[in-house]
């Protein structure tokens, strides 16, 4: 479309509760700066903070009708009704979760649009900066923590103060994924004692390295699934699994539960006996109330009260942070919008890897499931640990004892070789040899105690020192001017040379040592001082 | 006085291995460099009044030696003021060219030292055996001494860059250091069968191969090898004063030479470890293009390469608590090393902790980052040596790579087909941030693709080292 300029709008969200919105002055400046033209609706962004005047501040126009717009960027689905207000083959952007709306996916098609379902981009490396299920799962996993501990009666550190001491707050985690974690770190950070449950064994590494035990049940089954989610488990498992949830309740006093399985209802972690085992007093946060939820005493969007436990089935934590979250929901979509062309142009690529996956509807026309490329489990883990073939480490072939063993059967050589030589080789040489052989061993010993800092100042004193052929070269010069004579005396220039060249520049660099060294460790040193 | 000369040279022999056993600690290490000047001037001093002596100055007083004199006295000037202009003038950063070029001095002086001695031996041998002896010393004398002199200068020249780092592998090269060397020792034969010095040509035939062999064989080494070469060749230089000591019957001359030979032997050793090579496969060289073509490159890794503008990588820094740099040759290209100081200042007045990691074989030379950052003025206590700060990168928040690249290479550790696998490397991924400072997206010197700019947790800078850091310090001063 040349020389039109593509018109992107952002419709307020009209959920009840939902307080994000698509577009923040941050975002709208850089699609700006692309050359594309942003129309968002009166009081959008009220709900999470941003008045009407800093939006057209950062170049957007404030209109009634953002629906008239070449691409709409939402945060949740538009409702039917507003499905009808979208221009005929616009691009819509927004977290569709078309499985579960089939009746909006029927109203798109009407209109022709073309939908990519945020829900659906791909869990690959280079798409994750657009990946918006994972920026609001952590931002949930964080806010259910506070909410947690809003709604605890305790201290989460442990405490010891005059009026008496309590220990710290006991929190079970359940599922590791991104919501999972970032409620590990946070629960942490509050100082309570966490533990944390996930059928993927990669897990462990990351639960471990923020500080949380990770519990694991006795039957060994991978829970490894595609794309990096958990895979529905075996009836045995879960009976292991739900008898570890039984003890662990015994001891809790937080529970959080984040475990979804894309594409069917929230399978139930918590039923009403685990519910039973924890004290009055306790809270469960279920982050996955708004499928069902993972605990089954959960009422969608209410607190429940079940034998003094609170379960918290809150469905709007990350409107809860609603600045931060749209801050986060606009930057993941820019990234998107990357995917379709640079420029002020929006070009829709059905080779793209990451546009073909997430797109439910081409113009209108609902696209065969996207071919599956190679399954990308968990990310790769970072560290490896050197492989067992891996050569021998440092420290052993440095050891002292290797060292010495290996000066001894150097020695023992020498002292053969010297013994052979002495059968036929004349006096002097014997004598010179056995004067080489010794001034070797003790450069051997002297040196390698050398600190990794003096190499070059080593270096250039060796250098300076091996000028001693300046002596040969003096005593072949004659009083009489010949061949010989001129060549030493061409030796001894260059051999003078290095001397001067290599101890003037050591101590120019043993000076810079110095005057870098600490105040006290230079008095100590040498007397140079700052 | 022959007997004075003796005592005189122990204790200048003495000198010496004081000298380089007081280099081994910095608290040493300027009494160490004392120590070797006191050494080199007693040895000098007695050795010119050995030479009067020996002339006959200390008898007759002097008359016909005046031109020796001025000859000798004259040599020894112009080398010391050259000598010390060099050392005067010498960039930090031009460190490893200069020390490649004292190298070739020495190898030239012991070159010139063993065709005087072939022209003019110094005493008439007594018999048949010690004159063959004393040709063989000569032999070798100047074959070590050549090679040190062309393989010092090919080595000047590659880190100079008027040479190309990339090794030169000619078809059938081991062969062919095999063939010379062979043709090296053969011809030894033909020389020590002519009288007089009728075997001169042999001699300069010899010499012209040593020197090739020089060339061939550093020309081999790779770009990434250069600190194991210059600690090499400094041990080479050491070997030829050796054999210099042994055709002019010096005994100073084989212990110093014997000194400094082994100690450059140790520090090629202490290179080769740190990258976990042998010696043996530097010395014959190859290295770094020597990895199957084809191996290597099918496993490019994979996800992206993310950029962080020095606006965002300085407020992640005034973030942190624990930040480490790790300098690299890259740093000393772009001299940023005075920027780097003064960055890590600020920061650490702000409360935080600033490091830096020094691998054994950043730069070109055997310790050469930690004498840049010593002539920036940092502090020496905040250098840290590799094996004692890898275990410190989990804690820390942001780490800088400035002009690095091989050393701080993941695959080094988990990839059998890199070319680096096994060497030791700093390892930054662990920790939080790491952000690498890099001009484009080449590969490092040993020609190895890093799989750290893939990373997760790795944000490149790119541009000039000294442009960005600079940069970052208007960020940081904000």
């Amino acid at each position: 479309m040349p020389g039109v300029t593509i018109i992107i709008g952002v419709p307020k969200e009209t959920l009840p509760g939902e307080k994000r919105v698509a577009a923040t002055p941050e975002s709208i400046k850089k699609i700006r700066e692309r050359g594309l033209a942003v129309r968002i609706e009166r009081g959008a962004g009220a709900n999470a903070g941003i008045s009407d005047e800093v939006y057209v501040a950062a170049g957007a126009e404030l209109t009634d009708n953002p629906w008239d717009a070449d691409v709409v960027m939402k945060v949740r689905p538009p409702s039917v009704a507003e499905c009808g207000r979208i221009k005929e083959g616009a691009l819509l952007l927004s977290i569709l979760q078309a499985d579960r709306n089939p009746g909006l996916v029927d109203a798109l098609k009407a209109r022709k649009v073309t939908a990519l379902d945020l829900v659906k981009v791909p869990r690959i490396t280079r798409a994750q900066k657009m990946d918006v299920l994972s920026s609001m799962a952590n931002l949930s996993g964080y806010r259910a923590v506070l909410e947690a501990a809003a709604h605890y009666q305790g201290f989460f550190s442990p405490q010891i103060t005059a009026a008496g001491a309590t220990p710290p707050a006991k929190v079970l985690i359940i599922g590791a994924g991104v919501a999972g974690l970032a409620a590990i770190g946070a629960a942490r950070a509050l100082g309570a004692d966490v533990r944390a449950f996930d059928t993927r064994a990669a897990a462990r590494e990351q639960v471990e390295s923020l500080g949380a035990r990770f519990l694991e049940v006795k039957l060994q089954e991978s829970g490894e699934g595609q794309g990096g989610y958990a895979k529905v488990m075996s009836p045995e498992f879960i009976a292991a699994e739900m008898e570890l949830f039984r003890n662990q309740a015994k001891e809790c006093d937080v529970i959080v539960t984040t475990a979804l399985v894309p594409g069917t209802k929230a399978p139930i972690l918590v039923p009403k006996d685990v519910v039973e085992c924890l004290k009055p007093g306790s809270v469960i946060v279920d982050m996955a109330a708004e499928q069902g939820g993972n605990c089954e005493l959960t009422r969608p969007g209410e607190i429940a009260l079940h034998n003094g436990v609170q379960i918290l089935g809150f469905t709007d934590l990350t409107s809860r942070m609603a600045s931060t979250a749209s801050k986060f929901f606009s930057m993941n979509l820019w990234h998107l919008l990357g995917e379709f062309g640079k420029s002020d142009s929006i070009t829709i690529d059905l080779e793209n890897d990451v546009v073909r996956p997430s797109l439910i509807l081409h113009k209108g026309e609902a696209l065969p499931p996207a071919p599956v490329k190679e399954p990308a489990p968990a990310p790769a883990p970072v560290a490896k640990p050197p492989p067992a073939t891996a050569k021998p480490a440092q420290q052993a072939i440095l050891s002292p004892t290797r060292r010495a063993w290996g000066s001894t059967v150097a020695g023992l050589a020498a002292i053969g070789v010297l013994f052979v030589l002495s059968r036929f080789a004349p006096s002097e040489f014997l004598q010179h040899s056995t004067v080489f052989v010794l001034a070797c061993f003790v450069g051997w010993q002297v040196v390698w105690s050398v600190s990794a800092s003096l190499h070059t100042p080593l270096m250039s004193v060796t250098n300076a020192i091996s000028g001693i052929i300046i002596i040969g070269g003096m005593l072949q010069v004659n009083a009489g001017l010949d061949v010989a004579s001129i060549l030493g005396a061409l030796a001894v220039l260059f051999a003078a040379i290095n001397i001067a060249g290599g101890f003037l520049v050591t101590k120019r660099m043993l000076k810079m040592f110095q005057q870098g060294a600490p105040p006290e460790k230079a008095s100590s040193g040498g007397g140079h001082s700052r | 006085m022959s007997g004075f000369l003796v005592v005189a040279y122990l204790i200048a022999g003495v000198l010496f291995i004081r000298s380089l056993g007081g280099l081994s600690k910095q608290e040493t290490a300027t009494q160490g460099n004392v120590f070797g000047i006191m050494g080199m001037s007693l040895a000098v001093v007695v050795t010119s009044m050995a030479w009067l002596d020996k002339e006959g100055v200390f008898d007759r007083g002097l008359s016909g030696q005046l031109l020796g004199l001025g000859v000798l006295l004259g040599g020894a000037l112009v080398g010391g003021v050259i000598g010390g202009a060099l050392a005067k003038r010498v960039e930090m950063t031009g460190m490893p060219e200069l020390v490649a070029m004292l190298h070739s001095f020495v190898g030239l002086a012991a070159v010139l030292v063993g065709f005087s001695s072939y022209l003019r031996p110094a005493t008439v041998a007594a018999d048949e055996l010690r004159h063959h002896v004393h040709l063989a010393e000569i032999w070798v004398g100047i074959a070590v001494g050549a090679v040190t002199l062309t393989g010092s200068i090919i080595a000047w020249a590659k880190l100079k860059g008027s040479l190309s780092g990339k090794p030169l592998l000619l078809p059938g090269r081991h062969a062919l250091n095999a063939i010379v060397a062979m043709a090296i020792v053969g011809l030894a034969v033909p020389f020590l069968q002519a009288t007089g010095t009728e075997g001169l040509i042999y001699l300069l035939i010899m010499t012209v191969l040593a020197s090739l062999l020089g060339v061939h064989l550093v020309m081999a080494i790779g770009g990434a090898d250069m600190p194991v070469v210059v600690s090499l060749l400094n041990s080479y230089s050491g070997w030829a004063a050796a054999a210099a000591g042994f055709m002019l019957s010096n005994d100073l001359l084989i212990v110093t030479g014997a000194l400094v030979g082994s100690s450059g032997a140790i520090l090629s050793i202490i290179m080769c470890r740190a990258m976990n090579r042998s010696i043996i496969n530097v010395i014959f060289g190859g290295f770094g293009a020597d990895a199957k073509p084809g191996a290597a490159p099918a496993a490019l890794p994979a996800g992206e390469v993310r950029e962080m503008k020095s606006d965002e990588v300085g407020r992640r820094l005034l973030e942190a608590r624990q930040v480490v740099i790790v300098p690299g040759y890259g740093m000393a290209v772009s001299r940023a090393q005075a920027t780097v100081k003064e960055l890590s200042a600020i920061l650490r007045e702000k409360g935080i902790k600033v490091r830096f990691a020094i691998h054994p074989v950043a730069g070109r030379l055997p310790g050469h980052m930690n004498v840049l950052l010593a002539e920036a003025g940092v502090p020496y206590d905040t250098v840290e040596e590799m094996e004692h700060i890898n275990p410190d990168f989990p804690q820390t928040d942001v780490v800088l790579v400035i002009g690095a690249n091989d050393i701080v290479n993941p695959g080094a550790l988990d990839d059998p087909t890199s070319s680096i696998y096994g060497m030791p490397v700093l390892e930054v991924w662990k920790s939080k941030l790491t952000v690498v400072f890099k001009r484009g997206m080449a590969a490092g010197y040993a020609g190895v693709e890093n799989p750290l700019f893939y990373l997760e947790g790795t944000r490149m800078l790119f541009g000039d080292a000294k442009k960005s850091v600079d940069a970052l310090v208007t960020e940081v001063k904000k």
